[in-house]
């Protein structure tokens, strides 16, 4: 035993050595990048492109340790982070009398505590086999028992939500600080996380997929048709910020302190995942996606290190998606897109270097502000195209802006496949050491 | 009376319509997964490709069809189903072989899947816009009322042209398949890559044929999914999306790489989705005056809306992994 721990720590250090060349050349790029971006756009623009890349690279951390660290794909990061923009709205926005003055809280609150005991009374009955009675019998009381009760309350519940849509508008906020809303994000993303790991962790991988594009889709169904939660297409501003907002120190300004605050939360999450990966615990989670079997061979718990760390990663996409909405300060249900919340940052991830922290903060700026600068590039193209095909005497469709726009899914998509083809690894691929 | 009628146009007609289209779908994802051995997310854009495609030749011959009096986008559809398949072996080619010859995980199949979906819908709207357009363009929509011979039923059911197509050429499409899976030489080496790859690989069969003719197979199947829904409703661009959660629940609730299960599979979700926003108040309420007095039923008694309908695969994707993974008739892959 003793030898062997010899013969490889020398190696160690070499490795943590090496000059880390790749890395200074990527990140000068992206300097020069911005620098360029602020020379032409100007500064208020350009903060508020470094402010949303900032975002999605909390994001973007979210997705890499449940892809990087742990080998699992999540297909609805767009819901996750719909979930954070909701609860931050929900915390931080004033709150309405209209609705608090009046008895309909209480008979909001009677109605779910209704749902409530109807879910205990449903699990009771799921129990009922624990006192003689037969298993078919069980099943089907249960299964009588979930419809009916669901039916009633959910009967109760339109009703009471109709007379709130209908006197007060929304339920409006509790008018609480927005980081709040952002823990709250988190918190609640994670559950839905945990919900989704539980069912589907411990079978293949697909499925994980199949069932987070599902749940995505969902939150969004809901809370686009909640109009008596959020108000759904009619959209919810202005969100509060927990900086100086623009009216008071201007756009520049203001955006640049609200960029510091995310700075800060990107330098605390990526120095706690930074000490995780390299603790015991961040091996072994490597261990499970390098070699499932033989970990668990060593007796390592597979499915609850899974559980945690995509529990992890969905709290991480809540917290990030509550940054991201309370800096847009518009909450709409319907701006949450499956291509610029959930490809999007997958490509920030494979393209940077997953598994990589540093890859996947250089892959989040790097691809944002491709894909910012790529709007008014596709435009341009498309003008250059119209122009070409006029002089030639096509005839050209009208929403030609719209379909410019629809380009850049193509782009991402292939993006993905070739990343994926050439550079499964990313730009900054993740550093393993060699252990002999 | 008019109440069962109802439902029969609300629940049985609908319910079989979606189920055929999702059974059809289902098929091709079950046979890739049970092939490929991954679970293949551009297979919904694939079918709004094939109906793409017989939206452009519809509109190029718009009067192909009435001289044998059939809509065109019928007469079209083989061409287009020709098209797809192609299509879709081209895309293995491209993207997917090279992934399999690095030997990558199951799982960065999926996400090259999804890169292809992207890719597709891009081009799709890029040429197709993004409004939703009909599949008649030259042609009527034949609507068939069928009244009832029984006393007090006056309201008729109401059967559209295309969706009589679709019960017929959906029948077709399983029979053919079951012959072509049980009967002939090529379906059996498919069965036989399906349960063991090492093993048919071994015995002389060639896989690389094999897989090509998966895709044929799945990219016709699609094509005729698309093109047979966007002829029910119209065709949109965006298609895909909705389709993909209830394509693949039908799939595992059938068993993965089962292509009857996934038949099965597809009316159970396509039946549940009607009948969860079926209002059933509907047919409760000719029986108001036999309830009790404090038993007032509310006006709307349907599971769910209609804007929740992605709720349904979901629920019952959920419910088969925790009860039963392996689905109904007992898949092999999981």
């Amino acid at each position: 035993m003793n030898d062997k721990t010899a013969s490889y720590t020398p190696r160690d250090t070499t490795v943590a050595r090496r000059f880390p060349l790749r890395e200074v050349v990527l990140f000068a790029a992206l300097l020069v990048a911005v620098l360029g971006v602020y020379a032409l756009m100007g500064a208020a623009y350009s903060t508020r492109m470094l402010v949303e890349a900032a975002c999605y690279a909390i994001l973007a951390l979210g997705l890499t340790i449940q892809w990087g660290y742990a080998g699992q794909f999540n297909a609805g990061v767009m819901g996750f982070v719909a979930l954070g923009g909701f609860s931050a709205m929900l915390f931080s926005v004033p709150v309405n009398d209209a609705f608090w003055g009046t008895e309909l809280p209480g008979e909001l609150g009677r109605v779910l505590l209704y749902g409530l005991a109807a879910i205990v009374v449903v699990i009771g009955a799921t129990r009922l086999d624990r006192f003689g009675v037969p298993k078919l019998l069980r099943t089907l009381i249960a299964v009588i028992l979930a419809v009916v009760l669901y039916l009633i309350v959910i009967s109760m519940l339109r009703e009471v939500t109709g007379e709130i849509q209908s006197r007060a508008g929304f339920v409006g906020g509790f008018g609480l600080p927005p980081w709040v809303g952002w823990i709250v994000g988190g918190a609640l993303a994670g559950g839905v996380g945990y919900f989704i790991g539980h069912i589907c962790l411990g079978l293949r991988s697909d499925y994980l997929a199949i069932a987070t594009l599902g749940i995505a889709e969902i939150i969004k169904a809901f809370l686009k048709n909640s109009d008596w939660l959020t108000r759904g297409t009619a959209t919810v501003s202005p969100l509060p910020w927990p900086t100086p907002g623009p009216s008071e120190l201007g756009f520049t300004l203001s955006r640049a302190i609200y960029l510091s605050l995310t700075a800060v939360i990107i330098a605390v999450i990526f120095f706690l995942l930074h000490r995780a990966y390299h603790a015991p615990w961040g091996r072994m989670i490597r261990a499970i996606r390098d070699n499932e079997v033989s970990a668990a061979a060593m007796g390592k718990d597979i499915n609850k290190r899974r559980l945690e760390i995509f529990v992890l990663g969905c709290i991480l996409m809540g917290l990030g998606g509550g940054v991201l909405g309370t800096f847009n300060s518009l909450f709409d249900p319907q701006g949450y897109l499956p291509l610029n919340h959930t490809f999007l940052v997958l490509v920030m991830v494979i393209l940077g270097g997953p598994g990589n922290n540093l890859g996947t903060i250089f892959g989040a700026v790097a691809v944002y502000i491709i894909w910012i600068m790529s709007e008014p590039l596709a435009l341009y193209v498309m003008q250059l195209v119209a122009t070409l095909g006029e002089s030639a005497g096509w005839t050209l469709p009208s929403n030609l802006d719209s379909r410019a726009l629809q380009a850049r899914v193509l782009v991402i998509g292939m993006l993905i496949t070739v990343v994926l083809r050439f550079a499964p690894k990313g730009l900054l691929p993740e550093n393993i050491k060699a252990h002999g | 009376m008019n109440e069962l009628v109802f439902f029969i146009n609300n629940v049985v007609i609908a319910g079989s319509v979606t189920g055929s289209i999702y059974a059809i779908g289902a098929i091709g994802v079950t046979l890739i997964f049970s092939i490929m051995r991954f679970a293949h997310f551009a297979h919904a854009d694939m079918m709004t490709f094939g109906a793409f495609m017989v939206l452009l030749l519809t509109t190029a011959f718009p009067a192909a069809g009435t001289a044998i009096g059939v809509p065109t986008a019928l007469i079209m559809l083989p061409l287009a189903m020709v098209l797809t398949a192609l299509l879709a072996v081209g895309i293995d080619k491209a993207f997917y072989k090279p992934l399999r010859a690095f030997g990558v995980k199951p799982i960065v199949m999926v996400i090259g899947s999804l890169g292809v979906t992207l890719m597709l819908q891009g081009l799709i709207r890029l040429f197709a816009g993004t409004g939703g357009q009909s599949l008649y363009v030259g042609d009527r929509k034949e609507i068939f009322r069928l009244g009832l011979p029984f006393e007090g039923a006056r309201a008729p059911i109401v059967v559209t042209e295309p969706q009589l197509y679709l019960f017929v050429i959906t029948i077709a499409c399983v029979v053919a398949l079951a012959l072509f899976l049980n009967r002939s030489r090529l379906g059996k080496a498919m069965r036989a890559m399906s349960d063991n790859p090492e093993l048919a690989q071994a015995s002389g069969i060639n896989t690389n044929t094999i897989v090509a003719v998966t895709w044929v197979i799945a990219g016709g199947l699609a094509a005729i999914a698309g093109t047979l829904l966007s002829l029910d409703v119209t065709f949109k661009p965006d298609l895909s999306f909705f389709l993909l959660l209830p394509i693949f629940a039908a799939a595992i609730v059938g068993g993965v790489g089962h292509p009857y299960g996934a038949i099965a599979g597809g009316f159970v979700v396509g039946f549940a989705e009607t009948l969860a926003v079926f209002n059933w108040n509907v047919l409760l309420r000719p029986f108001q005056e036999s309830f009790p007095a404090w038993l007032e039923l509310p006006s709307n008694l349907a599971f769910v809306g209609t804007e929740y309908k992605i709720v349904v695969p979901f629920f019952i994707l959920v419910a088969i992994l925790v009860w039963r993974p392996t689905g109904l008739f007992k898949g092999k892959v999981i």
